[in-house]
C-alpha cells in the first residue's frame, strides 16, 4: 500500500499537536500553496502554515470564505502547485460544489476536515464523526472520493503525506477526515527528513484521461466542469458519451479500491467478536481490546499522553467476563472508497461486530451492507464525548448476551 | 475566417454557442487582439465562471479554466499566486460577478491582485433564459421580474473602484478598438484591472431593454448613448503606484523576516 514513509527514514520523535503534524506533513509532501479560512477546531493548521509557508517559498492566503479557499487551491494546482485547505463541518459544507468540480475536472487537491459536532453551528469545540457521508456524497452528482481517517498525531502526519500521493496518482480530491480529538491531541511523532510519496504515479492503467497537464507547459488545457472529452470539449448533451464518462470517472477509483484500502487488524487471529472503528474512537477501541486481552501496558499507554477521558476508562476493575472476550479490532484508515474486500476477509471467522461511532450510526450501514453473515451492532454516541474503553467492553459483553453467544465466553482456544 | 482569429481558436469547437448578434464575439476578438498585440499568448491563462460570456475563453486554444458559477475570481487568484510571473485573464458576466461572485469581487479588488477581469454586462442572465441580474435596469420586465425589477442596478465599476481596483474602465461592444487597447492596458497594468463591457443580448434582452432585437440597432444605441453621456464609458481609474498583492506577500525566508 503506497504512500507511508518508511521506518528507516524516520528521525527522532517530536511532540506535536495533531493539526500541526498535518501541516508539517503537507509541507513534507511538497505542498506549497495553502488557502484557508479560520474555523474551530482546524485553525491551528491554517495558523501554522501562515507562518511556515513563506519560509519555504510557498504561498499562504486567507481567503474571504471557504468557497474561495477551495476554489483557490484548484486554481493553484493547475498553476503547478500542490495545494491544500483545512476546515471543519460548516466550512466543509461550503466547499462541496468545489469538491465536485475538482472531482469532475480530476484536479488533485487535499482537504482536511477536522470534524466537530453538527448539524450547522452544532458544537464548535466538541469532537464528532458526523461528516462521514458528507465526505462521500457531499457534492451533487455521481463521483468517487478518497477519504482517510487518522486516529493519532503520527497518522495526521503520515496520512497527509499519503493523501497528496493519492490525489496525484488518481487525479482526485482527497479528504483527510480528522476530528477535534485527533486534531488537538499532543503525541510523539516521528517525522521523516525528506518527502516520501510512495510509488511514483503510474497512470498506465488508471482513468481515462491523460496525466494532469499543468498550465504554462504548452498543453493548452481546457479545464471544464461540464462532462467533457479528453480535449476538455463538452459532451454533456451526448447521452452515450456522458454515460461512459460517469462510468469511467467512478471506476477510476472504485476499481482500485483494494490498492487504496488501508485497514489494520489487531488481535483478530482468534477473535469471534470485533470492533470496527476509525478516527479517535479507534484509540479507545484499541485500549478496550488490549485490556480484555490482558496486554494493556499502563506505562507505555499506546505511546500517547493519557487524557482524562481515557483515565476514567482505565480505572475500572476488569470484570472476569471481559477477560474471556476474544475481541479484536479492525481499524479502518481509508473510509472511502469503502474497503469491502478487506473487511470481508478480516471478518470471515467473526460472529459479532460492534461499530462505535461519534454519530448516529453512519459507517455501520456500509458494514451491514457487505457483511450479511455477521451480526453487526451499531454503537452510536453523540454529544461530544468519546466512547470509553469500559463502555466499549460493556457493549461487547451485552451484545454477546443479546446474541446468545454467552457460551463463546467460556470456550477455550 | 480572419487569420488572427483562426490562429487562436479551437477550430473543432466551432461554431460558437453564441446567438446570432451576440456581443460576446466582439469581446473574444478584442481579447485575441490584445493578447496578440502584447505577444503573451504562451504566458497567459484564462479563467471564467458560468454564463454566456464565460464561454468566451473556452474557444481559445490556450490554458483555460471554465470554472463554477461566481467563482472565477478565487480560482484565478490561486492560479496567479501559484504562477505569479504569468498573466491571468478573467471572463465573467454581470450575474456571475455581481451576484453570486460579488464577495469575491470585493476581496480580489481589495487585494489589488494582478488579474485582468473582463465583466461582460448584458443586463441579464442570458444562458438560463432571461432572468434578472443585479445589473438589470430598474422597472425592467424579465422572467423573474414579471412586474418590473424593483432593485436599483448595481454598478460594477463603482464597486471595483471603491474596493481598491487600480485600473477600471467601461466600454461597449460598439467600441471594439478602444476595448482591445484597454484590455492590453489592463493586462500590462500590474494590479487589479476591471473592465466592464456593455454587450447586447438580442435574444433574451433586446426587446425589453433596447426596444429592438436587432444587434446592429442595439450597438448603435450604445454608441449614441455613450456619445451623449447617458452611458459613462472610458477609463475611470488608472493608478500605478498602489502596491500589488503578490509584491506585498513574502515568498521566501528572507522576505518574511
Amino acid at each position: 500500500m503506497s504512500g507511508i514513509p518508511k521506518e528507516k527514514d524516520r528521525a527522532e520523535p517530536l511532540v506535536l499537536q495533531g493539526n500541526e503534524a498535518c501541516a508539517i506533513g503537507a509541507l513534507r509532501a511538497g505542498c506549497r500553496f495553502f488557502a484557508g479560512y479560520p474555523i474551530t477546531p482546524s485553525t491551528e493548521v491554517i495558523e501554522y502554515l501562515a507562518k511556515k509557508m513563506p519560509l519555504v517559498g510557498g504561498v499562504f492566503i486567507q481567503m474571504e470564505d471557504e468557497i474561495g479557499s477551495a476554489c483557490a487551491i484548484i486554481g493553484a494546482r493547475w498553476g503547478g502547485c500542490r495545494a491544500m485547505t483545512a476546515t471543519s463541518g460548516p466550512g466543509f459544507s461550503l466547499m462541496q460544489e468545489a469538491i465536485g468540480f475538482a472531482a469532475v475536472t480530476e484536479t488533485p487537491i487535499v482537504i482536511v476536515d477536522v470534524q466537530r459536532g453538527g448539524p450547522s453551528t452544532g458544537q464548535p469545540t466538541m469532537s464528532a464523526q458526523q461528516d462521514v457521508y458528507q465526505a462521500r456524497y457531499g457534492s451533487h452528482g455521481d463521483y468517487e472520493i478518497i477519504a482517510l481517517a487518522p486516529s493519532s498525531v503520527q497518522e495526521m502526519y503520515d496520512f497527509t503525506i499519503r493523501a497528496f500521493g493519492l490525489s496525484e496518482r488518481y487525479r482526485t480530491p482527497v479528504i483527510i477526515l480528522s476530528d477535534e480529538i485527533v486534531g488537538h491531541m499532543r503525541e510523539n511523532v516521528s517525522v521523516t527528513q525528506h518527502t516520501d510519496e510512495g510509488d511514483p504515479p503510474d497512470r498506465g492503467d488508471i482513468g481515462f484521461c491523460s496525466p494532469i497537464a499543468d498550465f504554462f507547459t504548452g498543453r493548452n488545457s481546457l479545464v471544464e466542469g461540464q462532462l467533457h472529452n479528453a480535449s476538455g470539449e463538452r459532451i454533456g448533451h451526448l447521452p452515450n458519451e456522458s454515460g461512459r464518462f460517469i462510468a469511467a470517472l467512478n471506476d477510476k477509483i472504485r476499481v482500485h479500491a483494494d490498492e487504496i484500502a488501508d485497514v489494520e487488524a489487531h488481535y483478530m487471529e482468534d477473535a469471534n467478536i470485533a470492533f470496527i472503528a476509525y478516527g479517535s474512537v479507534a484509540r479507545s477501541a484499541m485500549t478496550a481490546v488490549q485490556l480484555a486481552r490482558g496486554v494493556y501496558n499502563a506505562k507505555k499507554r499506546q505511546g500517547f499522553s493519557v487524557s482524562g477521558i481515557f483515565r476514567k476508562g482505565l480505572s475500572f476493575a476488569l470484570h472476569d467476563d471481559y477477560r474471556k472476550l476474544k475481541v479484536g479490532l479492525i481499524k479502518v484508515n481509508t473510509l472511502w472508497p469503502f474497503p469491502e474486500n478487506a473487511l470481508r476477509k478480516l471478518t470471515r471467522h467473526t460472529r459479532l461486530v460492534v461499530v462505535p461511532e461519534m454519530n448516529v450510526g453512519r459507517y455501520v450501514r456500509e458494514i451491514e451492507r457487505v457483511l450479511p453473515g455477521v451480526q453487526v451492532l451499531s454503537y452510536p454516541k453523540c454529544g461530544g464525548e468519546i466512547h470509553t474503553p469500559q463502555e466499549l467492553l460493556d457493549q461487547a459483553l451485552s451484545a454477546i448476551g443479546a446474541e446468545g453467544m454467552m457460551e463463546d465466553l467460556s470456550s477455550d482456544e | 475566417m480572419n487569420e488572427l482569429y483562426a490562429s487562436y481558436v479551437r477550430k473543432g469547437m466551432l461554431p460558437t454557442l453564441f446567438c446570432p448578434g451576440c456581443g460576446n464575439g466582439i469581446v473574444l476578438n478584442a481579447a485575441i487582439g490584445a493578447i496578440d498585440r502584447l505577444g503573451i499568448r504562451k504566458d497567459t491563462a484564462c479563467v471564467s465562471g458560468i454564463g454566456c460570456s464565460s464561454w468566451i475563453p473556452c474557444y481559445l486554444d490556450m490554458d483555460v479554466v471554465h470554472g463554477i458559477h461566481g467563482r472565477a475570481l478565487p480560482i484565478a487568484q490561486g492560479l496567479k499566486l501559484a504562477a505569479p510571473e504569468r498573466h491571468v485573464l478573467v471572463f465573467t458576466g454581470d450575474g456571475d460577478c455581481l451576484a453570486i461572485g460579488g464577495n469575491h469581487l470585493i476581496h480580489a479588488a481589495n487585494r489589488n491582485i494582478d488579474l485582468t477581469v473582463l465583466m461582460v454586462n448584458n443586463y441579464i442572465y442570458g444562458m438560463t433564459g432571461g432572468q434578472k441580474s443585479p445589473a438589470t435596469p430598474k422597472n425592467m420586465v424579465t422572467k423573474t421580474s414579471p412586474y418590473g425589477t424593483t432593485d436599483i442596478s448595481v454598478d460594477g465599476c463603482r464597486l471595483a473602484i471603491v474596493m481598491g481596483a487600480s485600473y477600471v474602465a467601461r466600454w461597449t461592444t460598439a467600441h471594439p478598438l478602444e476595448l482591445e487597447k484597454s484590455i492590453a492596458r489592463g493586462i500590462r497594468h500590474k494590479g487589479f484591472s476591471f473592465i466592464e463591457i456593455l454587450a447586447q443580448c438580442p435574444v433574451q434582452v433586446g426587446r425589453e431593454v433596447f426596444g429592438t432585437k436587432d444587434a446592429g440597432e442595439i450597438m448603435s444605441s450604445y454608441k449614441e448613448r455613450a456619445r451623449s453621456g447617458e452611458i459613462e464609458i472610458g477609463v475611470f481609474k488608472d493608478l500605478s503606484d498602489i502596491p500589488e498583492y503578490t509584491e506585498r506577500a513574502p515568498r521566501s525566508e528572507e522576505e518574511a523576516r
